[in-house]
This record gives structure tokens, C-alpha cells and sequence, in this order.
């Protein structure tokens, strides 16, 4: 049996914000496979748990008016995944869907509970990263949107104030219109496995040369991060083999890779120079620019 | 703190009170007596508690029972005929040799009972994908892949390689 002392269920986000706002030891839970695991581990207990798996209007994916993405926090990895829309404009964040734990996993695990574990290896953040997203949050008082980067503010912490609920996550148009992507899991197993390190790479190409490029990486550090000065330096650059091998040089400039029993420092840091340069050459080809040989 | 639940299990009707600091895979062992279902891991990693809630596969250790109000619930004791007879995939595992120490069978079975369900096509390397959350501890992958790929036979394989395969369907 758990350590839970004390179960809600809110059918709203407004009821669960109302809940949230009376009693502020409440925990969220979504999926349950980070928050159920932490209190096996001993690592959560007493709980006291305001479910969130009731509301279905935080499981809805569409596209706004605007052309904006938003994803539902409450959105599985499996209906992501299998999410026919969102395949279509933005593949690298269906691909880093499929990539986390295993099916069953994936069938309960939530988007927005990935994020807000606050964990660098969340499958989903360095795409989520690439992606520029915005996270929606909302409390009794009413709601904000944070870009992601300023969300994540160290291992397991983000920038969610007490009485806050993730409610969706925003891409906007120009951030993945004509933009061509990859993301990179690297691990030790296929299936079931947490990431050695995690790349998005998405880019947009113009008369072959690099109109954009952003760059998120999981694991390089203790929050996922860009590679802002590898991504400047890409800015208008002739895609060759040359500035693909630079982009990967200053990309490990923006790491702050630990050693963990997963891998060293330094293997790390040859992941990071490597597969940027790998998950960047197979998105160029998905933006319609030409293979680098 | 006890919570009112509703849900059924292999298309029986129940409506009880759990414990919410109960898993579901405890109220299908403890309350019900369905033991098909097991504790392997209890983080959610090894597939043995899978269960289809809603068809579809899920670790019943790391899902809290009261989340099971209004699912549909199937185990591996619902899977067999009336009169005990072995469904299609419980045949193809028999068959294969897909089975030793039987720990993840029950897991194994149900999924590869809701794929085949599913009516979807699917090619041998998200077969494995899709049976990727089952750990078998006496390692006998080969012969359950083999027995998922005969589930599937001519019904929905496209494994073009599969001595199983039968030709595309139209």
C-alpha cells in the first residue's frame, strides 16, 4: 500500500485550483509513475494527493486559430504519439513521445507530469526546448504563461508557485512552421530506459544555408538547456560538414555534464558533440535542405 | 480513507469501497483473488501486474484502485472462452514454446491480446516496440515474438519476413 494520508479529485481545473488554494500540502498527481514511484522509494510520504485525472479538458491537442500548438498537460505519451496532427507538424516531439519507458508507461505517463518533475532527462523537455514552448499555468487568482527555459530552475525544481496548475503547453507557429527536426535518445536499452543524454535538433534552411537552428539537450546539465552560442554561430551559415562539426564543438560549450554511474563527464561530452551534429543533419533533410555528406 | 468505486472485471460488475492507499494490482489479487496479475517489480518496469483497463495495457502496481472507477477491466482469467477454452494468442503462446517460468505470461498474453484487437497493422520492429514493457526473466524472447507474430497471422501481420506471414490484406 502507498503512504497516502489524504485523497482528492478535482472534475476542473477551476475546482482543482480552488482545492489547491485551501489546503497547500496537496500533491498533484497525474500519471503517477514519477509521484507513485517517489513514495515506494520512501521519497514522498504522508502524501496528501489532489488527483488530476478527472478533468478531460486538460487531455485535449488541437491547434489554435493562430496556428498555435497546445498540448494538454494531461495529454498521455501514447496519445501524443499517436497523435495524427501533431506527427505531422511536429515530429521531433512525437518521436522524444515514443522514446520515454515502455508502452504501458507511456499509456498513463502525462506530458505535463514529465515537465514538472522537473527532471533533465524528461524525454519530452529538450524537444520542448527546441520547440520554444510556453507552459500555461494557471491558479485561483487566474492564469500565466512561462517559456519553458525559465521553468526549470534545477534537478526536480521548477517555477511552479504554490496553488499553480500546469494546465497546457503552447508551440507557437514560427517557432515550428518550416522547421525540420530530429531528437536523439541516447541509452543503454532501447525500451525502459532513462536517457544517457537527450537531443532535439529542429532547423529551418534557406538556399542552403541555415536560416535557424535550435538546439535543446537533456542530461547535460542538471535542467535540460540550449546551446545558445552554437545556435548563433549556425545563423546564416552555409550547411556544410564543417559547420556541422563547429556547431558540435560549441554545443559542449553550453553543457554542464556531471559524472553519474550512467556515464562520465567526458563520454558525455563526446555524446553531446557527436549526436548534435548527427540529429542535426537528419533534420536539415526533414526542413527540405540537402543532405551533408 | 476509503472511496466508492464502480468498474468491471472480465465483464462482472463490482461496486465497493477501497482503500486509497491501494494499488489496483492489490485489489485484483487481495479483494477479487485474481492472482494472474503479479507483483514483479512494483515500480512499473517489468509488465508482469499488466492489465488492459479500457483495452489498454497498463502496470496495475504503479495504478491506484481507485482510479479504476467506471474502467472496464480484463485480466488473464478473461481471456479463455467460457468453457475454458484458449483464445487465439493463448494458442499461438502454447504453441511457440513461448512460455518457461510463466511470470510474465499473463502480461505478454493480454497485450498481445490487445494489439490483435486493435485490428492495426503492425511491422516486427513495433511488434517489439509494443511488447518492449514485458521483461522475461528466463529470456525466452525469441519464442514470444514468435507467438505474437502468429496471433497477428494473416489476420493483420505485415512482417514480410515472418515465416507467419501470409500475404497483405487488402
Amino acid at each position: 500500500m502507498y503512504d497516502i494520508k489524504a485523497y482528492y479529485e478535482a472534475e476542473s481545473v477551476e475546482e482543482a485550483a480552488r482545492l489547491l488554494a485551501e489546503k497547500p500540502n496537496l500533491k498533484l498527481i497525474a500519471g503517477g509513475t514519477d509521484v507513485l514511484i517517489k513514495m515506494h522509494g520512501g521519497q514522498l510520504e504522508e502524501a496528501e494527493l489532489l488527483s488530476l485525472r478527472k478533468i478531460k479538458s486538460l487531455e485535449n491537442i488541437h491547434v489554435r486559430d493562430d496556428g498555435t500548438v497546445a498540448i494538454g498537460a494531461m495529454a498521455t505519451f501514447s496519445v501524443i504519439f499517436h497523435n495524427a496532427m501533431l506527427k505531422k507538424l511536429i515530429p521531433v516531439l512525437t518521436e522524444a513521445a515514443v522514446s520515454m519507458g515502455g508502452p504501458q508507461i507511456r499509456n498513463i505517463a502525462t506530458i505535463g507530469g514529465n515537465v514538472c518533475n522537473g527532471a533533465t532527462s524528461a524525454d519530452s523537455a529538450s524537444s520542448l526546448f527546441a520547440l520554444n514552448a510556453r507552459l500555461k499555468l494557471q491558479d485561483e487568482k487566474g492564469e500565466r504563461v512561462v517559456p519553458i527555459r525559465e521553468f526549470y530552475l534545477g534537478p526536480g525544481k521548477v517555477a511552479l508557485n504554490p496553488g499553480e496548475i500546469l494546465t497546457e503547453i503552447l508551440i507557437a507557429p514560427e517557432d515550428y512552421l518550416g522547421f525540420g527536426g530530429q531528437y536523439i535518445k541516447f541509452a543503454m536499452r532501447e525500451a525502459m530506459d532513462i536517457a544517457t543524454l537527450g537531443v532535439a535538433a529542429v532547423c529551418k534552411v534557406e538556399n542552403g544555408n541555415f536560416a535557424e537552428v535550435r538546439i535543446g539537450l537533456g542530461v547535460a546539465g542538471p535542467t535540460p538547456l540550449r546551446c545558445l552560442e552554437a545556435e548563433e554561430y549556425a545563423r546564416g551559415k552555409k550547411i556544410t560538414a564543417e559547420t556541422l562539426k563547429e556547431i558540435g564543438k560549441l554545443a559542449v560549450r553550453s553543457t554542464k555534464a556531471r559524472t553519474s554511474w550512467r556515464a562520465s563527464k567526458e563520454y558525455r561530452e563526446h555524446l553531446v558533440e557527436e549526436l548534435t551534429q548527427r540529429a542535426l543533419k537528419t533534420a536539415v533533410v526533414n526542413a527540405g535542405g540537402a543532405e551533408v555528406v | 480513507m476509503f472511496k466508492r468505486i464502480a468498474f468491471t472485471v472480465n465483464g462482472k460488475a463490482y461496486d465497493f469501497e477501497v482503500d486509497v492507499r491501494e494499488s489496483l494490482l492489490e485489489v485484483l489479487r487481495n479483494h477479487l483473488g485474481l492472482t494472474g496479475a503479479k507483483q514483479g517489480c512494483g515500480v512499473g518496469e517489468c509488465g508482469a501486474c499488466s492489465v488492459l483497463i479500457d483495452g489498454v495495457p497498463h502496470d496495475t502496481c504503479i495504478f491506484l484502485a481507485v482510479w479504476a472507477d467506471g474502467k472496464d477491466i480484463r485480466t488473464i482469467e478473461g481471456v479463455a472462452g467460457i468453457n475454458g477454452e484458449l483464445s487465439q494468442v493463448q494458442q499461438a503462446f502454447v504453441e511457440e514454446g513461448a512460455i518457461q517460468c510463466g511470470f510474465c505470461t499473463p502480461g505478454l498474453v493480454l497485450t498481445t491480446t490487445a494489439l490483435k484487437e486493435s485490428g492495426k497493422d503492425y511491422t516486427r520492429e513495433e511488434l517489439k516496440r509494443e511488447l518492449s514493457g514485458h521483461l522475461c526473466r528466463c529470456t525466452g524472447y525469441q519464442n514470444i515474438a514468435k507467438a505474437a507474430e502468429k496471433s497477428l497471422e494473416g489476420h493483420i501481420c505485415t512482417c514480410e519476413d515472418s515465416p507467419h506471414y501470409k500475404g497483405a490484406i487488402i
